[in-house]
């Protein structure tokens, strides 16, 4: 009896010590991932002489409106114009890549065609090559066709978008049950129209989790864009960040903190809205790929 | 009747499957193909000379592994142990990290509160551009004023401030920390759908047996999520050996090389002078020919349950036609 006593206390002890571990580290992590942003934020306040004298401040200061003058009279880095621009393409990348993924999902799902084996394996395939690989061939014949700053050879590619597809289909097995399609057949529903009136509207929740992602993904690429783009005026917001690292801001550190955050803070804002399904949504990817 | 539909039907397939067919082609195939004819010819210099095969077919393939005149490794050679080096350290804490916490935040006894806030904070860092990232380290970590230095000051840790981005392995220990810090987040969110997809009657079983936290973690919890670490290694392979954004932002590949990856080597060859082309394209080759040997062997060691995944699936597409009665 006394023996079990003790163990079932020492059993208690372990485990809020073991309780306490966890809450240190988790707080620990926490601590690191928010750290670095929270000093680019208070940082994004300040005025050059204040980082001077201390880089690291947890308050904000009151150099906010100073900073944004000054970042917007030195000119290379204009948010404005790399918004607009990351805008038009990340949406227009989001649209086809959801739209056409759907569409080639459901062509591999419904229906039976000869080399439909062939081509599952083809987009699985090209799944693993990354853009390094393709980019020297990609951007010599963008350059022979004059098509150097065209920001449709950004937007285009994303209709063949291999990893949406399979997500797609994956969906599309758990979701649609193919007597639905039938009923809509006999009611003399074209191919097209069924997939547009019925078929999308039950991939809903993978439509919305795709979006996200490329969204994200399209917003946040900077090799391609690099490559691709030389004028100033059609630069992407992962450039325009990219021109701080140039010269005119090496003494100006309020505004290098301030263009960083003007960069992060949409995107952190967009993340904390939707963060349920983000989480959700790297969840459901891993474990159905 | 019946069996005339069906026909109509596939062409329904391919009509749906031309978009990106199309887009693939022109996009991905077209450029693959033309990177592959490019790293045997003449195609360099700012004006390239017209389209020629090489006398030597293999000259640019073998200059990216000749020692240099110094009698140094090549430059590729090296980008390409640097690659390794950078995407190694960096896996292994975030594999370790993201297997100890998912083990934790699954654990049914513990049951740590606050769960959705440390994974919507763990996975931040993983959702804000990679370009903003490295221009922020390099901020963060700058010199002689900046946030590190600072706090190292304030703590007594160092007299005078430390040039971090001016040294070797320091500035490679940064890039592989921002990899890893990144990455995490992503992993552990990937590893803890697996073990919540663990039969529980398995963990309940070993409990009534008396199994403690740590053979339960070794004996069930590694196993079962076997196939979802190999799948987050091949995908964490891919990305890590095509690493650009952090490396190139942080410090341009230096300093003296130290964080030059394989595609720094691919777009400087290219993109600076003399702009060649043709060497930058055989490095893509090559890089093309080790992903894909790497995920094949990935695969290879995966491949027995997949195996019976797909019999599986078979079976069950065989049932499905047997119940249509084609």
């Amino acid at each position: 009896m006394a023996t079990n006593e003790v163990a079932m206390k020492s059993k208690t002890k372990d485990s809020v010590i073991f309780k306490t571990v966890i809450y240190i580290v988790c707080t620990i992590l926490a601590i690191l991932s928010i750290a670095p942003f929270w000093v680019m934020l208070m940082n994004a306040t300040r005025s050059t002489e204040n980082i001077m004298a201390h880089a690291v401040s947890l308050i904000p200061g009151k150099n906010l409106g100073k900073n944004i003058k000054k970042l917007s009279t030195l000119k290379t880095f204009n948010a404005a114009v790399g918004m607009k621009n990351s805008a038009i393409i990340s949406v227009s990348v989001t649209c086809l890549s959801v739209y056409f993924s759907c569409l080639t999902a459901y062509a591999i799902h419904a229906y039976d065609w000869k080399l439909k084996k062939a081509f599952f394996g083809l987009v699985i395939g090209i799944m693993t090559l990354p853009g390094t690989v393709t980019m020297i061939g990609f951007y010599r014949i963008c350059y022979q066709l004059h098509l150097v700053n065209n920001r449709l050879m950004l937007i285009l590619p994303a209709i063949a978008a291999p990893m949406t597809v399979f997500f797609m289909k994956q969906y599309l097995e758990g979701a649609l049950s193919m007597e639905i399609v039938e009923s809509a057949r006999i009611d003399g529903a074209g191919e097209f129209r069924t997939f547009n009136t019925i078929v999308l509207p039950i991939m809903k929740p993978a439509m919305a989790t795709q979006a996200i992602f490329s969204f994200v993904g399209s917003w946040n690429n900077y090799f391609l864009p690099m490559i691709l783009l030389n004028k100033p005026s059609s630069y992407t917001m992962p450039i325009m960040v990219s021109l701080l690292n140039g010269d005119i801001y090496k003494t100006e550190f309020g505004c290098v903190y301030l263009g960083l955050s003007m960069t992060a803070l949409p995107l952190i804002i967009i993340y904390l809205l939707l963060s349920k399904y983000i989480v959700s949504g790297v969840a459901l990817g891993s474990v159905k790929g | 009747m019946k069996r005339k539909k069906l026909v109509n039907y596939s062409k329904f397939g391919y009509l749906f499957a031309i978009p990106f067919i199309l887009a693939f082609t022109v996009f991905t195939l077209y450029p693959v193909c033309y990177t592959l004819l490019i790293g045997f010819t003449n195609h360099e210099g700012a004006i390239p000379p017209k389209l020629k095969f090489l006398k030597d077919p293999l000259e640019n393939f073998k200059y990216l592994f000749k020692k240099r005149r110094s009698g140094q490794m090549s430059y590729f050679l090296l980008a390409l142990i640097t690659t390794a080096r950078i995407w190694v350290i960096n896996f292994i804490p975030q594999l370790s990290l993201a297997l100890l916490l998912s083990a934790w935040f699954t654990d049914n006894r513990v049951k740590v509160k606050g769960q959705g806030f440390y994974k919507v904070v763990f996975y931040l860092p993983n959702i804000i551009t990679a370009a903003t990232i490295a221009i922020l380290f390099r901020a963060l970590f700058s010199y002689p004023i900046g946030p590190v230095n600072d706090i190292l000051k304030t703590l007594h840790l160092v007299k005078e401030p430390f040039f971090f981005l001016n040294k070797k392995t320091p500035t490679r220990a940064i890039v592989e920390f921002v990899q890893c810090w990144q990455w995490y987040g992503s992993t552990m969110i990937t590893l803890i759908a697996a073990v919540i997809g663990i039969n529980p009657e398995i963990f309940e079983a070993a409990e009534i047996d008396g199994a403690s936290r740590t053979q339960k973690f070794w004996k069930i919890t590694i196993p079962s999520v076997r196939p979802i670490m190999l799948f987050t290694l091949v995908t964490s392979l891919i990305g890590g050996l095509s690493m650009f954004d952090i490396p190139m932002l942080l410090a341009q590949g230096g300093p003296d090389n130290a964080t030059q990856t394989v595609a720094i080597f691919i777009y400087n060859e290219s993109f600076r002078q003399p702009y060649k082309y043709n060497r930058s394209a055989a490095a893509s080759i090559v890089l093309c020919i080790i992903i894909i040997g790497c995920s094949a062997a990935l695969f290879y060691i995966m491949r027995d349950k997949d195996a019976a995944k797909l019999a599986k699936l078979k079976k069950q597409e065989m049932k499905r036609l047997k119940g249509r009665g084609v």
